[in-house]
């Protein structure tokens, strides 16, 4: 891999990690209004598939998505102030930490209703098939996600198709407080299900950024040629709870502890250096990703919270809510 | 003018709105080979491709999900529904989606998505197949929801709903798919009455009713049979159920001073509540009489055998119309 690829993505995993480190002191602060899920730890998830997505491809995640519009070049300012509630926020603090969305970017929402975004991704793709495009529509889910009708509907209907589109499941091995594997029929909840349904899939390590990136390659590419969707599942591992100030305390001890000496970052780290890249290099990277979270946080304390007109904006195309009165 | 079915003025509604805009696509079960169990969607397939009409699995969030894909790039999709009952697998996507993705997007996002939908009973087809659950859409804010009874409106407001760029629940009758009337084909979507706009189907002075879908015949049957006993009835086609056209409501019921409301959907929690706490608090003043409210029973839908009792009928209406004029 090239030094400037590779450089990429250690930035990305960085930027996005002191951004949910940020992210849940401030919810300790009680400065982040609403609910948080932070992807601290599957950072090499969002940064690998990111970096083999084209600039016009489309990207649905869910609720724990803040890794995703980073890797996907979202302002971080308008990020947290979002996660505050600002005005100056992504969408004028209307959706937080649960409903950021980016259309400048392609990444056409945040889903917080499990499975939902897997049958409207097949829509997105639906759409460039039939524009000739040859736009790539990449769908996050987590491992909970496999469990649900609309998964099944979405792999079924994608095959169906053969649409542009890429599952990708983020298997953290646990559905909110419970281990995934103590309510699923399967070992491997994504790809032991693909077969099913005629997809190809592949099952990846989630901590391993380059493997992300090559694996992520070849499906992206793989649709875009015209051959069809495919699933792709990570294993990694969330660092935090599932929410808010959730200490995760339903996961084993020793669990834990492998987990983080698995930690992406450090682990990509130690291969850039091995590769002779230069620690000041890397340092000055996270150097730059902590002055980018520390102005995003300035900014974001800095803007006004909104006017209550704004939950009546935009109800209505012609801006009607007022009848309900 | 050309004598059509009401599910014959939907299929030339829809063809024409297929006709006006490459970005209409029609998507349900058996809506393309078999042009739909109610042959609203006939012939269409065969005249604008498998791309533009298709047929989807038994699998309503699927088709709904897959919608609402394709109005965030831009389309314009009617989903058909294939009976009442079925919409509940797609009641997520549609409340939790469909319904909130222009406000949760600041108005980045729109949402041309047109949900159709055969209500009602007076088939013969047990529940799932005969229920009317239009008072769940109308209570939630970020969709439009209509009603359509006759074959002249369904042409009109099939077309103004795909043109809308809101989210539209589209309720069709299933018993009177068949009814007849003459539509004119020609007329100018512009010149049509407004998809939020309520129609005064027949004036009276003594009592206003109010129905919508397929209770507005029902309504009208009421108004000539009251007519020949000497009672004048006005009958309002509600049309719109989110946003309610209050004006015209509130306008009839201060000339009549008395009002009953006619739903196939049970009372309990049902539009005819919404409405009659907005008259009473509207035009408290004018009423001669309580509004009174004749709908179904608050249980399942019953078997076939027992449905013409749960159905408002000629007689319920006129029994309510006869206790407003006592008071």
């Amino acid at each position: 891999m090239d030094e400037a690829t590779a450089l990429g993505l250690y930035r990305t995993m960085t930027r996005i990690r002191k951004f949910e480190q940020r992210a849940y002191d401030l919810f300790l602060q009680n400065l982040v209004k609403g609910t948080t899920h932070l992807g601290a730890g599957q950072e090499a998830i969002a940064a690998g598939v990111a970096a083999a997505m084209r600039e016009d491809d489309y990207t649905f995640v869910t609720y724990r998505g803040h890794n995703h519009l980073i890797a996907r070049g979202t302002s971080l300012t308008a990020m947290m102030a979002e996660l505050l509630g600002r005005e100056n926020g992504l969408m004028r603090g209307k959706g937080g930490s649960m409903h950021l969305l980016d259309v400048s970017k392609g990444v056409l929402g945040s889903y917080a209703i499990i499975g939902a975004q897997l049958v409207i991704a097949n829509g997105t793709a639906w759409s460039s098939q039939y524009r000739g495009s040859g736009q790539v529509t990449v769908c996050f889910f987590g491992d909970g996600a496999t469990n649900i009708g609309a998964f099944h509907e979405a792999l079924n209907l994608a095959a169906v198709w053969s649409l542009p589109v890429v599952f990708v499941c983020e298997n953290n091995r646990y559905m909110e407080y419970t281990a995934i594997e103590s309510v699923t029929a399967v070992k491997n909840p994504a790809v032991d299900r693909a077969p099913a349904y005629g997809l190809p899939a592949s099952l990846v390590d989630g901590n391993d950024v380059e493997a992300v990136l090559a694996s992520a390659t070849e499906a992206v590419e793989r649709a875009r040629a015209g051959g069809g969707p495919s699933v792709l599942e990570y294993l990694t591992y969330r660092h935090g709870g599932h929410s808010r100030a959730d200490p995760g305390k339903y996961r084993p001890d020793d669990e834990v502890a492998e987990w983080l000496r698995r930690d992406p970052i450090p682990a990509y780290r130690r291969v850039l250096v091995s590769r002779g890249v230069a620690e000041a290099v890397l340092d000055e990277i996270e150097a730059q990703a902590k002055a980018a979270v520390d102005e995003a946080t300035q900014a974001a304390k800095d803007g006004p919270e909104p006017d209550l007109e704004l939950a009546f904006a935009d109800v209505w195309s012609d801006g009607g809510w007022t009848w309900r009165n | 003018m050309t004598t059509l079915t009401l599910s014959k003025a939907l299929n030339e509604g829809l063809r024409k709105a297929l006709e006006d805009n490459p970005k209409v696509i029609i998507m349900g079960e058996d809506v393309g080979k078999l042009g739909g169990v109610f042959r609203v969607t006939d012939g269409l397939q065969k005249d604008f491709g498998e791309d533009r009409v298709i047929d989807t699995p038994l699998a309503e969030s699927g088709i709904v999900g897959t919608a609402i894909g394709l109005a965030l790039r831009g389309y314009r999709p009617v989903c058909e529904i294939q009976f009442d009952g079925f919409v509940f697998p797609a009641f997520d996507q549609i409340v939790s989606q469909l319904a909130k993705l222009r406000l949760r997007s600041l108005g980045h996002i729109t949402m041309p998505v047109v949900i159709r939908i055969p209500f009602g009973g007076g088939i013969g087809a047990v529940e799932h197949h005969s229920e009317s659950p239009e008072a769940l859409f109308a209570h939630t804010g970020g969709l439009r929801v209509v009603a359509c009874s006759s074959p002249g409106d369904a042409y009109t407001m099939i077309q103004q709903s795909v043109r809308s760029p809101d989210p539209v629940i589209f309720f069709e009758p299933k018993r009177r798919y068949w009814d007849k009337a003459e539509v004119d084909l020609s007329a100018a979507l512009d010149e049509a009455t407004p998809l939020t706009a309520a129609r005064t189907v027949a004036q009276g002075t003594d009592l206003t009713v109010l129905a919508y879908g397929p209770m507005v015949r029902t309504c009208v049957e009421a108004a000539v049979a009251a007519g020949e006993e000497g009672r004048s009835l006005e009958v309002i086609d509600l049309r719109s159920l989110s946003p309610l056209d209050m004006d015209t409501v509130l306008a009839s019921v201060r000339r009549t001073g008395r009002c009953v409301i006619v739903h196939e959907a049970a009372v309990s929690g049902g539009l005819g509540a919404e409405i009659a706490a907005r008259i009473t608090q509207d035009c408290f003043y004018h009423l001669e009489a309580p509004v009174l409210r004749v709908g179904g029973f608050s249980t399942p839908y019953p078997p076939s055998r027992l449905e013409e009792h749960f159905l408002p009928d000629l007689d319920r209406v006129l029994d309510a119309v006869d206790r407003a004029l006592a008071y």
